[in-house]
C-alpha cells in the first residue's frame, strides 16, 4: 500500500510549508513533496496600482528581506521610467544590497541554523534553539548577534529605517548619503571584518564533523544560475545572467535580465502554491537549477575583494567542478558575509558616495520592466507591465525560494531515502530533513517565523488520505 | 452646503461663553470651532479648512452645549451669549473614534505603502484619539486608480469625501471641475460629467485640490510612498487679497 507521510510545519525557516513523503509498498520513499501551503497574492493585488508605489509595496512581500525586493522592484521601475539613474544612487542602493545580505545571512546562519550545527541534530528539539546557543555558546550568539545588527544599521543608515524603509524610489533614491552616516559605517568596518573572517575560520575547522551531511544534504549534479558583471565576477545589484553545468562549464552567459521567459520557464504542481522555475533549454524537470550563495560562488570567476578572493581559492578546493553539496550554502553564506563587508567598505571610501543628485525624475516612457538582482537568497526577478497611465496591468515576481524549489525537493527526497528506515518516523529523519531545507534558508514570504518553537506534525497519509499514524512535538 | 460667510459680519458685537469652564468672548457670528481655536482650544475637524465654506459633514467636530441633550458640530454652529461648550467628555472621544474607525473601515487605507503616510490629517487624527484598531468589519471595496492626469492622481481608496476638493476648486479657484457622485456609501468624486480627470475641460491644473486634500487621496504624480508632503494654500490670505482687489 501506498503512504503518505506528512512532516508540518518546519520549525525554523521563513514562513509555512509542510512535507509530504510519498512511501511504495515496501516502504521506501519514491517521491517527496515541499508543500508551500500559503499564498500570498501580491501579483494580483498590486494591479491597478500605480508604479511609483512598487518598491515600497512589494518590500512589503517579506519582513527578512524587504529591501531586496525594494530594489528588484525600483530596478524595474527605472526602465518604466525609460532612465540611467545617477552613478551614486547605483552604489548606494549596491550598499543597501550589501546590507541586506549580511542580515540576512547572520540570520540564517547564527540564528536559524546554528542550532542544528552546534547542538546537533539530535539534540531534543525544545532546547535546539537560538536561545540555548546563547546560553551555551554567549560570544558565538553575541557575534552572529553583532553581525546581523551591523548589516541593519547600514540599511538603517542609508534609508532611515531598519524595515521597509522607503528610501529605494523608482529613477534612484530619494535622500543623499550624509557624512556622519558614512563615516559611523566606516568606523564598524574592522572589527565586523574581523568577526565575519573568525566565523568562517570557525566553520572551516570544523567541517570533518558534518562530513555525513555535506555527503547526503542536496548533494547532486545541477545547473547553477546567478549573476556577474562582465569580467565574471560576484554581482549582486547588475549584471548578466551566468548559467554553468554541474562540470563546471558554462551553458549560458550574459543573458539579459529583460530576455528571462525566453529562458527561464515556470512550471505549475498542483500540490503547492510555489511554482517550479527550470532552465529552459533543459525542459522541466530537467533543466533543475540552484541560486543563491552557493551558485554564485560556483559561478563566479571571482569575487573582486582580497579577503573574500582568498576564502573563494579555498572553497574552490572542495570539489573537482562546482561544489555540489547544498549543505556548503552555509560555508558559502559566511564567504559571502566577509565579501559584502570588503564591498561596502569599498563603495563608502569614494567620495563622490557622498554626491547629492542622486535621484533621476522622469514620466512613464515604457510599458514594461524587468528588474533583476541577487537577493540573499539568489536572483530575484520583478517584472511589470503597466498601461499609458502607469497603473499596473500584470506583474511577475519570481523569488529565490522558487528557483530552488527543484533542488530542494530533490534534496528532501534524497534525505527521506537515506534517513527513513522500515516506513518508521523518527524525529532523527525530521531533523535532517528540515536541516536540508535550511540549508536553502528558503524563505516563504511569511513575516512570521518561530525560533524553534512551532509545533512539528509528521502523518503517514494512505493513498485515500487516511491518517494511519502520526507523532507530534 | 451650509451657506454661512467665512466671516462674521462687521457690525458685530462681542458675546460671552464658556468653553470647558473658560471664559472666552468672540464676535457674534462666529461659530463654536472659531471662538475655540481664537483661544487655542483643540478642536479635532476633517472636512473643515479655514477659507472653504463650512459643511459640518465630517462630525468629527461635534461638542455638547449645556442645556442640549444632542450634540452640535462646533464648524457650522454660531455661538450665543452666556452658551456652556464642553469640547473634550468621554462621549464625545468615543464618537470621534468612532468616526475614524469608520472611516478606515469604508475604503482601503493602507498607511504602510501611502503616499501620503506621515503627512496625513487621517493617520493624525487616528493617532491622536488613539486609534490602534478597528472594530468594524472592513468593506474592502474595489475602487479605481485616475491615473488619467498628467500631473495628479486621484485614488478613491483613499478618499474620505470630505469635499474639501469640491470646495477649494468651486469657490477658490473657480472652475468647479469636481463634484460628488451617486449617494450614500457609493458616493464618489467625480471630475466634470464623471470624465477621466486628464479629460477634463475644466480642470486648469492649479493643483489646490491636491494639497487641501487631507488623505493620500489626491496626489502629485511621480512621488513614491510617504513622499505626498501637501502644502495647505493660505485661502484666507488669498480670499481677502481677492475681495480687496474687487473693491
Ligand atoms: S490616506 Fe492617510 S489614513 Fe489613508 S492610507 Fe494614506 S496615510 Fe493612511
Amino acid at each position: 500500500m501506498e503512504q503518505r507521510i506528512v512532516i508540518e510545519p518546519i520549525t525554523r525557516i521563513e514562513g509555512h510549508a509542510r512535507i509530504s513523503l510519498l512511501l511504495d509498498c515496501n516502504g521506501a520513499v519514491h517521491d517527496a513533496h515541499f508543500q508551500v501551503t500559503q499564498v500570498r497574492g501580491f501579483e494580483q493585488f498590486i494591479v491597478g496600482r500605480p508604479f511609483f508605489e512598487m518598491p515600497a509595496l512589494t518590500a512589503r512581500t517579506c519582513g527578512i528581506c524587504p529591501v531586496s525586493h525594494a530594489l528588484a522592484s525600483a530596478k524595474a521601475c527605472d526602465q518604466l521610467l525609460a532612465v540611467a539613474i545617477p552613478p551614486t544612487a547605483k552604489n548606494l542602493r549596491r550598499i543597501l544590497n550589501f546590507g541586506q545580505i549580511i542580515q540576512s545571512h547572520a540570520l540564517s546562519f547564527f540564528y536559524l541554523a546554528a542550532p542544528d550545527l552546534l547542538l546537533g541534530m539530535d539534540h531534543p528539539p525544545e532546547t535546539r534553539n537560538f536561545f540555548n546557543i546563547a546560553k551555551i555558546e554567549p560570544q558565538f550568539a553575541r557575534d552572529g548577534i553583532r553581525l546581523r545588527q551591523f548589516g541593519q544599521q547600514v540599511i538603517e543608515r542609508l534609508a532611515g529605517r531598519r524595515i521597509h524603509p522607503t528610501w529605494v524610489v523608482p529613477g534612484g533614491v530619494n535622500a543623499p548619503l550624509q557624512q556622519t552616516a558614512r563615516d559611523a559605517i566606516l568606523s564598524e568596518i574592522p572589527e565586523i571584518k574581523a568577526l565575519a573572517a573568525n566565523h568562517l575560520v570557525r566553520l572551516k575547522q570544523s567541517l570533518e564533523q558534518y562530513e555525513e551531511y555535506i555527503r547526503i544534504f542536496a548533494r547532486f549534479p545541477s545547473l547553477f544560475l546567478g549573476l556577474t558583471d562582465k569580467a565574471g565576477r560576484l554581482e549582486y545589484y547588475d549584471g548578466g545572467v551566468r548559467i554553468i553545468d554541474a562540470q563546471g562549464a558554462a551553458v549560458a552567459d550574459g543573458l539579459a535580465a529583460g530576455d528571462y521567459q525566453t529562458y527561464i520557464g515556470e512550471a505549475v504542481e498542483p500540490w503547492t502554491f510555489l511554482k517550479f522555475p527550470y532552465y529552459k533549454p533543459l525542459g522541466y524537470p530537467g533543466g533543475m537549477y540552484r541560486v543563491g550563495p552557493l551558485a554564485r560562488l560556483n559561478i563566479a570567476a571571482a569575487c573582486g575583494t582580497e579577503l573574500a578572493d582568498r576564502e573563494l581559492t579555498a572553497f574552490r578546493s572542495l570539489d573537482a567542478g562546482p561544489v555540489s553539496s547544498s549543505f556548503h550554502y552555509h560555508y558559502a553564506r559566511l564567504i559571502e558575509m566577509l565579501h559584502a563587508v570588503e564591498m561596502i567598505e569599498l563603495l563608502l571610501t569614494d567620495p563622490t558616495i557622498l554626491d547629492p543628485h542622486v535621484r533621476a525624475e522622469a514620466g512613464l516612457n515604457n510599458r514594461e520592466g524587468v528588474g533583476m538582482t541577487e537577493a540573499p537568497r539568489g536572483v530575484l526577478i520583478h517584472h511589470y507591465k503597466v498601461d499609458e497611465d502607469g497603473l499596473i496591468e500584470w506583474a511577475n515576481l519570481i523569488i529565490a525560494t522558487g528557483h530552488n524549489n527543484l533542488a530542494m525537493n530533490k534534496g528532501i527526497l534524497q534525505a527521506a531515502q537515506h534517513y527513513l528506515t522500515g516506513g518508521r518516523l523518527h524525529e532523527g529523519l525530521l531533523n535532517r530533513i528540515e536541516a536540508v531545507i535550511r540549508a536553502f534558508d528558503p524563505c516563504l514570504a511569511c513575516s512570521t517565523h518561530a525560533v524553534g518553537a512551532m509545533p512539528l506534525v509528521v502523518e503517514l497519509v494512505a493513498p485515500d488520505g487516511e491518517i494511519v499514524a502520526q507523532i507530534c512535538r | 452646503m451650509t451657506p454661512i460667510p467665512p466671516h462674521p459680519p462687521e457690525t458685530a458685537q462681542t458675546l460671552n461663553l464658556t468653553i470647558n469652564g473658560r471664559q472666552v468672548s468672540a464676535q457674534a457670528g462666529e461659530t463654536i470651532l472659531e471662538a475655540a481655536r481664537a483661544n487655542d482650544i483643540f478642536i479635532p475637524t476633517l472636512c473643515f479648512l479655514e477659507g472653504l465654506s463650512a459643511q459640518g459633514s465630517c462630525r468629527l467636530c461635534m461638542v455638547e452645549i449645556a442645556g442640549s441633550a444632542k450634540l452640535h458640530p462646533a464648524c457650522v454652529t454660531r455661538i450665543q451669549e452666556g452658551m456652556e461648550v464642553t469640547t473634550e467628555t468621554e462621549r464625545l472621544r468615543d464618537y470621534r473614534r468612532n468616526i475614524i474607525e469608520l472611516l478606515f473601515s469604508e475604503r482601503n487605507h493602507v498607511c504602510a505603502v501611502c503616499v501620503a503616510s506621515g503627512h496625513c490629517e487621517l493617520q493624525d487624527l487616528a493617532s491622536e484619539l488613539g486609534v490602534d484598531h478597528i472594530s468594524f468589519p472592513c468593506r474592502y471595496p474595489t475602487l479605481a486608480v485616475d491615473a488619467s492626469h498628467r500631473r495628479f492622481v486621484l485614488d478613491h481608496n483613499r478618499c474620505i469625501l470630505c469635499t474639501r476638493c469640491v470646495r477649494v476648486c468651486a469657490e477658490i479657484e473657480g472652475a468647479h471641475t469636481w463634484d460628488v457622485k451617486n449617494r450614500g456609501i457609493r458616493s464618489l468624486i467625480m471630475a466634470d460629467f464623471d470624465a477621466p480627470w486628464g479629460d477634463s475641460e475644466t480642470c486648469t491644473g492649479c493643483g489646490k485640490c491636491v494639497h487641501v486634500c487631507p488623505t493620500g487621496a489626491l496626489f502629485e504624480k511621480g512621488l513614491a510612498v510617504a513622499e505626498m508632503r501637501k502644502q495647505r494654500p493660505a485661502l484666507p490670505t488669498l480670499v481677502a487679497n481677492r475681495a480687496t482687489e474687487q473693491r
